[in-house]
């Protein structure tokens, strides 16, 4: 098991303990070179695994860890404390607006998972809050874009308008009348996928926002994304504002290390995750299980316990 | 626009962290030290090779340039090329000899298969080829409109079923339909799938079992599609994929964006398996040939 790798490391690296009776600071910082190395290979950004390791480092330095019985233990415990917190410690709900309808903008790279994970959020709080949804289709790029959120939306019993591939702003806007109109109170914004660079297509995306306000703006991440994560995320939040991230694709053995960079480098909660291909594969997130993941642990409050 | 201008006008985009900090690297060289040797090794790792592959990079680099003394920042830029190279199989063009010659197209979800397919089927037919696809993603949204869409602009014919039906019936209708009309090259659209999922991999070894019994004789390539945004579970995905259709080659798509994709390098060698093509972009004409060499000038800035 994973856990058992990285602690193993973290105990080998704390291996002669016993003779010298306690933790010296250069314990600390082999065990540190071996959680950086885990956190390298989850995919953890260079720049921000390199600050997270400093941050811990500072605390694992503290005398009462230093002294403790299971000093190695409690350095993964604020490891897995401080990832926990950076991921934003606690499950972000969408932020529903007061003035319906909800209107909410997914944006993100090319085949992140947009399209899909919109029909899924859709059918989500239509069950859990009993909303009315309506998806727009403003792709007008992707050959079968609109197709695609046609055949969603019917799966899921759940509108669909478009105006075929005519000028996605005035898609959105004309969208939003139309849910104002039939009483749709949540509105997906289903945009095409673009490159962060690509200023034409960017500016696109800003003139969506200027002209329909939406409520929130989520950018959707593979969970598989590598070192470029924070550049992406970087570029559309200082463009967008963006207000949440949705990480898609967890359901493969990616670690998920872009979770961390995006958040680091944008400040913006990670709300749902996108956990299969079928329409109703998706959850809230967990910053603990994310964690966990992160690190390549199993549930590791209760191995710390255990220990 | 060939291969390298291409990536330069990618890189020019935007301030590149990875040629970036290589530059001041080299910029700053004054001997071969822990730093040095660090901040090569840091710029690997952000160009997605790596931290195990960086690491072993660079302390071949570091053997290297002792044996040799190196003193000169190019040596050592030309020592770090040297060794990437090292790592990574040389250009090989797609094998498409075969009358049919079947081309199947795998890999995880949004990665561009269908696109990639697209494009290359344009590249066939502007060679004067008669090029068939083959629509075995039955799964996906309007994933056979979207191939269709690109049959109609590349001008290859296409067969499909309906959604949900049997990717291997598709594949062998297209393997009868391609026999009748006499089309030179077939190219396999299959949904995206992620590796740890074990029946998802069945079906693909399914639909490789099927072209393998029907077109025992046909030249054949099995192309990965590898996102270049994607971090190191590219590795697993390699390792998988390879197990249930023994790859061929891997086409590296989203080139033009600021990733770097070097995970490549460490499936290239480590698995022993080409990188082919590289997609560039959304259009038509943004596939070029892989090479090994321009793909390392922009990995390491001349
Ligand atoms: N396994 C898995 N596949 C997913 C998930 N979310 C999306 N996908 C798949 O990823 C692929 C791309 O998804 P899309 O929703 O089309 O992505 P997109 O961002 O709209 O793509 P573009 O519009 O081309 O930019 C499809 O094959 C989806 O089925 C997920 O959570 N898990
Ligand atoms: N920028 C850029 N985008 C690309 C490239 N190749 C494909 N895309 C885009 O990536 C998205 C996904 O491409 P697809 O060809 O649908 O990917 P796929 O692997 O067939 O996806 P699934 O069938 O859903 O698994 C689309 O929006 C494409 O236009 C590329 O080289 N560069
Ligand atoms: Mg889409
Ligand atoms: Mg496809």
């Amino acid at each position: 098991m994973a856990f058992e790798g990285l602690t193993e490391k973290i105990s080998s690296a704390f291996k002669h303990l016993r003779s010298k009776g306690r933790l010296t600071e250069s314990d600390i910082k082999e065990a540190m070179r071996e959680i950086r190395m885990a956190l390298l290979e989850a995919d953890v950004n260079f720049k921000v695994a390199k600050d997270f390791i400093k941050a811990v480092t500072e605390k694992a330095t503290d005398a009462e860890i230093l002294e403790s019985l299971s000093p190695s233990q409690q350095v993964i415990k604020i490891v897995n404390e401080e990832l926990v917190a950076l991921l934003g410690g606690q499950t972000t709900r969408l932020t529903i607006s007061p003035n319906p309808p909800t209107i909410v903008m997914m944006v993100g790279l090319q085949g992140a998972g947009k399209t899909t994970n919109c029909a899924k959020l859709a059918a989500l709080l239509r069950k859990q809050q009993q909303r009315r949804p309506l998806l727009v289709a403003c792709d007008v790029y992707r050959p079968a874009a609109i197709e695609q959120l046609k055949v969603v939306g019917r799966q899921l019993n759940i509108p669909v308008f478009d105006e075929g591939q005519g000028d996605p702003v005035e898609i959105a806007k004309h969208g939003i009348d139309y849910a104002r109109r039939n009483g749709y109170d949540l509105v997906f914004l289903d945009t095409a996928g673009r490159l962060h660079i690509d200023e034409k297509l960017m500016d696109e995306l800003k003139n969506i926002k200027a002209t329909v306000k939406p409520t929130e703006i989520i950018l959707v991440v593979d969970a598989m994304t590598g070192q470029d994560a924070v550049t992406v995320a970087q570029t559309f939040d200082e463009a967008l504002g963006i207000d949440g991230v949705l990480m898609s694709k967890m359901d493969g053995d990616a670690r998920g290390g872009a979770a961390l960079s995006v958040k680091a480098v944008t400040g913006k909660p990670i709300k749902f995750i996108g956990t299969g291909e079928k329409l109703g594969d998706i959850e809230p997130f967990h910053p603990d299980r994310m964690a966990s993941r992160i690190l390549g642990m199993g549930d590791v409050l209760t191995l710390i316990e255990k220990a | 626009m060939g291969f390298f201008d291409k990536i330069k006008q990618g890189f020019k985009k935007t301030s590149d962290a990875v040629s970036h900090s290589l530059d001041s690297v080299f910029a700053a060289f004054v001997k071969i030290d822990e730093d040095l040797l660090e901040e090569l090794e840091e710029a690997l790792i952000l160009s997605d090779v790596g931290a195990s592959t960086s690491a072993k990079i660079v302390a071949e680099v570091e053997k290297r340039a002792k044996l040799r003394k190196t003193t000169t920042a190019s040596e050592l830029r030309d020592l770090l090329r040297e060794v990437l190279t090292d790592n990574m199989l040389d250009n090989q063009p797609l094998d498409v000899s075969g009358r049919p010659a079947v081309i199947l197209v795998i890999g995880v979800n949004g990665v561009g298969k269908t696109t990639s397919i697209g494009k290359l089927a344009a590249r066939y037919v502007s060679e004067g080829k008669k090029v068939m696809l083959s629509a075995a993603d039955t799964f996906r949204a309007a994933a056979a409109d979207q191939l269709e869409i690109w049959a109609k602009r590349a001008g290859a014919d296409i067969v499909r079923h309906g959604e949900g039906a049997d990717p291997a019936a598709v594949v062998f209708d297209s393997i009868s339909a391609a026999k009748a009309r006499g089309s030179d090259i077939i190219i396999v659209d299959t949904a995206g799938r992620l590796h740890n999922k074990a029946n998802l991999m069945n079906e693909l070894a399914k639909i490789d079992r099927v072209i393998s019994r029907e077109l025992p004789d046909a030249s054949r390539e099995t192309l990965l599609v590898l996102d270049a945004t994607t971090g190191q579970n590219a590795v697993h995905q390699a390792e998988e994929f390879n197990k249930a259709a023994e790859l061929t080659g891997i086409i590296l798509t989203k080139l033009d964006g600021t990733a770097k994709g070097g995970i490549v390098i460490a499936i290239s060698a480590g698995l022993g398996v080409p990188v082919k093509l590289v997609g560039v972009g959304e259009g038509i004409d943004d596939l070029i040939d892989f090479d090994r060499a321009a793909f390392l000038e922009a990995i390491l800035p001349p």
